[in-house]
């Protein structure tokens, strides 16, 4: 029915365990090649916070074969671009090069699977170099202060509590034994994919995946992902940030939900369509009643984190217009919440939401880069390749029923209120 | 199955080959990619004019106008605009620069019709309702408010007030709390009337759509336009205090700094070298000069970098990092001793070699999207290029000799001096201000 399912996007296992996808695109002889790991801050050993993080900058730091900074710089002459990031689930790895490069990147990658090595002269700057990275991040928005504190509110012992970088006095502790551990456990063939999207045939990259990659020995089974649970939490939470740097207020709720890999089936779906009908764009419902209609607002959106091995977050904010309490506000949001859970929507917004959320999945094919995060987010977090060709028809199969249901899961209780409030000043006297 | 692990062949073609020209509205041309991989279109187009043509005073203008394109037209108010939008997941949006105000639009190929139709409107018959013009007035209000005390925004802001004093460039794009409440429909309906014209228009369509078809819908898009453009003259502007030193007090831990110098224009003979030479300083790579020295070696930063902003009337090299206070001024330090050294001893040979084969080899990952490609083509025809421009940009690099990197990178960087602003509480930086 949709472009997506017809793309001929191939996938398979090497001997040793290793996930291979090859999304075909030969408009550009350019190809993007990324190996992404099943494991994130999430996985962080309890007071080693920021270790998959960290070990991701330490990544680029040289192996027996390729001193530092060789693959690197051989990435750079050859015009290509590389980065890595880290998430709650997943570290990933990527170079975008011309196509016949590809051999290359895919021998250099396989070596710092298993073959990195670390000295103090290169990790004991690297670690500043972390510590800077939360400076700009964290310490110097208050923003972002607020999301860090919202969301340990949220999860009482679930690590998606804790942030993805780390907390600076544990980034501070952080050291080579502590990263080559996490290494050792994490970076082996049974729990890394390998996604090749470009210019590029599937025949050609099982070729060269099978003498780079598939050389590595398996080890096994995959690495555990045991992560502790949420206990039932029955009391909604209020975190407040005030700071006089703050010139503009904001609310935002969060709340815990299903992820596509918790949810029961067609669960995860309605939230997403719920996310958009409430808060994906100008014609949304918080859009209209809270900026447009009622002007209690400048801005006001919803988004749903779909993507998570375990229970995630369903996102929802809003800008106070200037003579607009943040108290106000929030009663306003949760009143919109509250009557979605009862609301027939009109089945022409329900089908806006939809052609938008469908279109999106052509709009991806116009970018390989897009495409290779969007099966690596998808694979590292519990969906097969099947569950992401499928997803169209499943955001199609959503009715209003389910999109009600799906609001019932915003449950007060499992939620936490942030406020963004410039500082009290103290009454003049 | 013969397994090979060969290196791919590469696969040479010429960009220019597959540009159509359309010729429309009497005089208009357009860029054409035929392209039918993926069902869509993607169109880009620019009018001259942009944050430079905001009136003293009322800074913010033409991104204000630029928000309220697309919030109401024609027959449609605002949110039956946002909802023709919504229904057919049509992605259009306008923004703005220095010197031009741009046009995005993207659409499934089915629905291709009523998206020009919707630019259509937008280009030709904006509304600028009460009530849009006031939300967006308090959303670009809000989104100053948010930048208050950011020390991004701040540094940049305080580095551009002091480069360019009496001139628009040294204003900001998104105005100020007083210049924003300033700005009434008439300016935004004056000011559209003066940009929006034939004349300097440019555009670029990628995408699942044939020339005639694409004429066809640029004709009915574009051809009820005036022929000319009535802007204001902007003067050439020439970068102020270099030397100085801007603080702009935050209690944070962290401090931003930014740094430049004037920088080679767009269509110069030296831009090509100066392109090479910024590479090496502190272009996006690990193995840039500035990257090595401030990050790698010393941990000051996580990120740091530098680039040429080719800005129509004055060209500038400017660059950024973030370091705690206690290491600010050896941040600094450190920068200016290898913007010196370049500017001494020149790049080496191995540098040079290897930011020429970046440079060449990284120019095709600009044109690996519907999207991408349409904005490449664009920008060439405001530079002033023809299409034979993108078979011919990688020997343009090529021919950079050291001799050439070495005098540039001497205009560049030679003077030793630098403007410099720093948002934070940066220690052993203190403020310079010249005269």
């Amino acid at each position: 029915m949709t472009a997506a399912a017809a793309a001929p996007i191939a996938d398979f296992h090497l001997a040793n365990g290793m996930q291979v996808v090859v999304i075909p695109d030969h408009r550009a002889p350019v190809v993007t090649h990324m190996v992404w790991y099943r494991n994130g801050s999430a996985d962080d050993p309890l007071g080693k916070s920021g270790i998959a993080h960290f070990l991701e900058h330490l990544m680029f730091k040289g192996t027996h074969a390729h001193g530092p900074g060789v693959f690197s710089d051989r990435v750079a002459e050859l015009g290509g671009q590389e980065n890595a990031f880290t998430a709650n689930d997943y570290t990933a790895y990527f170079q975008r090069v011309a196509r016949e490069h590809l051999g290359e990147m895919m021998r250099f990658e396989a070596d710092r699977m298993t073959n990195l090595t670390l000295s103090d002269e290169v990790v004991t700057p690297e670690r500043d170099v972390v510590l800077e990275e939360r400076r700009m991040r964290t310490d110097a928005d208050p923003a972002a202060q607020l999301q860090e504190a919202v969301h340990s509110a949220l999860f009482a012992h679930h690590p998606y509590g804790l942030p993805v970088i780390g907390w600076e006095h544990e980034i501070a502790t952080l050291d080579r034994h502590d990263a080559l551990a996490y290494y050792r456990r994490f970076y082996t063939p049974e729990n890394a994919v390998l996604i090749v999207a470009g210019d590029v045939g599937t025949e050609e990259v099982r070729a060269l995946a099978e003498a780079t990659y598939g050389a590595i020995p398996a080890r096994g089974e995959p690495p555990e992902r045991a992560r502790p649970k949420e206990p039932p939490i029955r009391a909604h939470r209020l975190v407040t940030l005030a700071d006089a740097k703050v010139e503009q207020p904001s609310v935002s709720r969060i709340y815990i939900t299903p992820s596509y890999n918790t949810a029961k089936p067609g669960e995860a779906e309605a939230l997403e369509v719920l996310a958009h009908l409430l808060g994906g764009g100008a014609t949304s419902l918080l859009y209209k009643r809270l900026v447009m209609e009622q002007k209690i607002a400048v801005a006001a959106g919803a988004y749903y984190l779909g993507g998570a091995l375990d229970d995630t977050r369903f996102f929802i904010y809003a800008l106070p217009a200037p003579d607009c309490s943040l108290e106000k506000l929030d009663a306003a949001i949760g009143a919109l919440i509250d009557e979605a859970k009862h609301k027939d929507f009109p089945a022409g917004d329900l089908e806006r939401a939809k052609t938008r959320l469908v279109a999106d999945a052509i709009y991806a094919q116009d970018n390989q880069t897009s495409m290779a995060r969007w099966y690596g987010a998808s694979l590292a977090t519990g969906s097969s390749i099947a569950d992401i060709r499928a997803w169209p028809e499943r955001i199609e199969a959503v009715t209003p029923d389910d999109v009600r249901k799906a609001a019932a899961l915003l449950d007060s209780r499992r939620s936490v209120t942030g406020y963004l409030t410039p500082e009290e000043t103290p009454a003049a006297a | 199955m013969t397994a090979h692990s060969e290196p791919l062949a590469p696969a040479p073609r010429s960009r220019a080959a597959s540009v159509q020209k359309i010729s429309f509205a009497g005089g208009c041309e357009a860029w054409l990619v035929e392209d039918y991989a993926v069902p869509l279109v993607a169109l880009e187009c620019a009018f001259p004019g942009g944050a430079a043509q905001d009136a003293p005073g009322k800074a913010g203008c033409a991104t204000m106008l630029s928000a309220l394109l697309d919030e109401g037209a024609g027959p449609l108010d605002d949110e039956a605009f946002h909802r023709a939008l919504d229904e057919k997941a049509i992605e259009l949006s306008f923004s703005v620069d220095r010197d031009t105000l741009r046009g995005h639009l993207r659409t499934l190929a089915k629905h291709v019709e009523a998206a020009f139709d919707l630019l259509r409107l937008a280009v030709n018959a904006p509304r600028f309702d009460e009530r849009p013009v006031e939300r967006v007035r308090a959303q670009i209000t809000a989104g100053l408010k948010r930048e208050a005390n950011d020390p991004d925004s701040r540094a940049a802001k305080a580095w551009r007030e002091a480069a360019f004093p009496d001139h628009p460039y040294g204003r900001p794009t998104n105005g100020t709390l007083e210049s924003i409440a300033a700005i009434t429909r008439d300016d935004l309906v004056a000011m559209r009337r003066a940009g929006f014209a034939r004349d300097g228009l440019k555009v670029a369509i990628v995408g699942a759509i044939d020339a005639t078809r694409a004429r066809a819908l640029l004709e009915a898009a574009f051809g009820a336009l005036p022929q000319t453009a009535a802007l204001r003259d902007v003067p050439e502007a020439r970068m102020a205090n270099l030397g100085a030193v801007r603080v702009v007090d935050i209690d944070l831990p962290q401090s931003t700094i930014r740094f430049g110098a004037p920088g080679v224009g767009r269509r110069d003979p030296d831009y090509d070298a100066a392109v090479v030479v910024n590479h090496i300083l502190g272009g996006g790579v690990f193995s840039a000069r500035l990257f090595k020295e401030v990050r790698e070696k010393r941990g000051l930063a996580y990120s740091v970098h530098s680039g040429l902003q080719t800005q129509q009337r004055g060209a500038i090299f400017a660059g950024a990092t973030s370091t705690k206070n206690e290491r600010a001024a050896e941040s600094l330090s450190v920068i200016e001793s290898e913007i010196a050294g370049l500017a001494e001893d020149g790049p080496t040979d191995d540098e040079l070699a290897k930011a020429k084969s970046y440079l060449t080899g990284s120019y095709a990952l600009r044109f690996d999207s519907s999207t991408k490609i349409a904005g490449q083509l664009v920008q060439l025809q405001i530079d002033g290029f023809d299409v034979d421009y993108l078979d011919r940009r990688n020997a343009l690099i090529e021919a950079v000799t050291m001799d050439d990197a070495k005098r540039v990178a001497k205009r560049l960087f030679g003077a030793g001096q630098l403007l410099v602003a720093v948002a934070g509480r940066p220690e052993g930086i203190e403020g310079r201000h010249l005269g």
